[in-house]
């Protein structure tokens, strides 16, 4: 297995989101997943890059959010960045329904626990928050999804 | 997304075609809030056929709409839930609260009259 990195950095802006997707659908097809391995990758860093464009930067546009993705050794790492006002506790925020909204779920968090191998949240306040994800994967490609 | 609006009487039925984000959530939750302000809308059935793709946010204004309509005597019903959308929706605990039905005619059909 080559090792592969790719890095994307796009406007805080809602449109942006399905644009991650796409990406780590490409990189998920090129890695020969399972399609249901694929979508689970799509909710998961659609979680990460939503939490960075709402809480991150409180849905103000014009911000940037960095994407990175690594695949080295059979493992894909997915590094969702953000320079926003950070998380006070970084525990309570990845509890189940935890949510500052009414209108949400709390469950960004529990998706990312849920469909990837490691999750892993750093978060300084003012500074800003970095997420890192990472789902190991079998080498020998599947031949039929 | 592409939402396919139908209303008879006191009835929404939305047909989604799409991925269902933070981007579109916000585009169904004014499509669906707007229809209970302007006409009374009671009943809103989400037919979900079309829907490729759903996150925590897409389930948030979902849930966001039951708890609007409930102290109104109003229901939120959804139809026709593909097998992956579904997964994500029972690891949220949506279908413990939300009543699913398995197309339109049934979701129609239950509660009529009432």
């Amino acid at each position: 297995m080559k090792s592969n990195q790719i890095s994307l950095t796009f406007s805080s802006i809602a449109e942006n989101v399905s644009i991650a997707r796409l990406l780590i659908a490409s990189v998920g097809g090129q890695l020969d997943l399972p399609l249901n391995d694929i979508e689970e990758l799509k909710v998961a860093i659609s979680e990460a890059v939503s939490n960075a464009i709402i809480h991150g930067y409180q849905s103000v546009p014009n911000n940037i959010v960095y994407l990175n993705l690594d695949i080295t050794n059979n493992t894909l790492t997915i590094v969702v960045k953000d320079e926003g006002c950070g998380i006070s506790n970084v525990e309570q925020a990845m509890q189940p329904a935890y949510s500052t909204d009414p209108e949400r779920m709390g469950l960004g968090f529990v998706f990312m626990q849920s469909f990837m191998d490691e999750l892993q949240v750093e978060s300084v306040l003012e500074v800003g928050t970095t997420v890192t994800m990472r789902k190991h994967f079998k080498q020998t490609p599947i031949s039929s999804h | 997304m592409n939402l396919e609006k139908k209303i008879e009487r006191l009835t929404l039925l939305l047909r989604l075609d799409g991925e269902l984000d933070m981007h579109t959530a916000s585009i169904l939750r004014q499509a669906i809030d707007s229809e209970i302000e302007k006409r009374g809308i009671r009943t809103v059935i989400l037919n979900l056929q079309d829907v490729q793709f759903v996150d925590s946010s897409g389930l948030g204004v979902i849930l966001g709409r039951y708890k609007k309509l409930l102290p109104l005597g109003g229901k939120l019903k959804i139809t026709n839930v593909p097998p992956h959308i579904y997964k994500i929706m029972e690891l949220s605990g949506l279908p413990k609260i939300i009543s699913f039905y398995i197309d339109e005619a049934h979701a129609y059909e239950e509660g009529r009259g009432a």
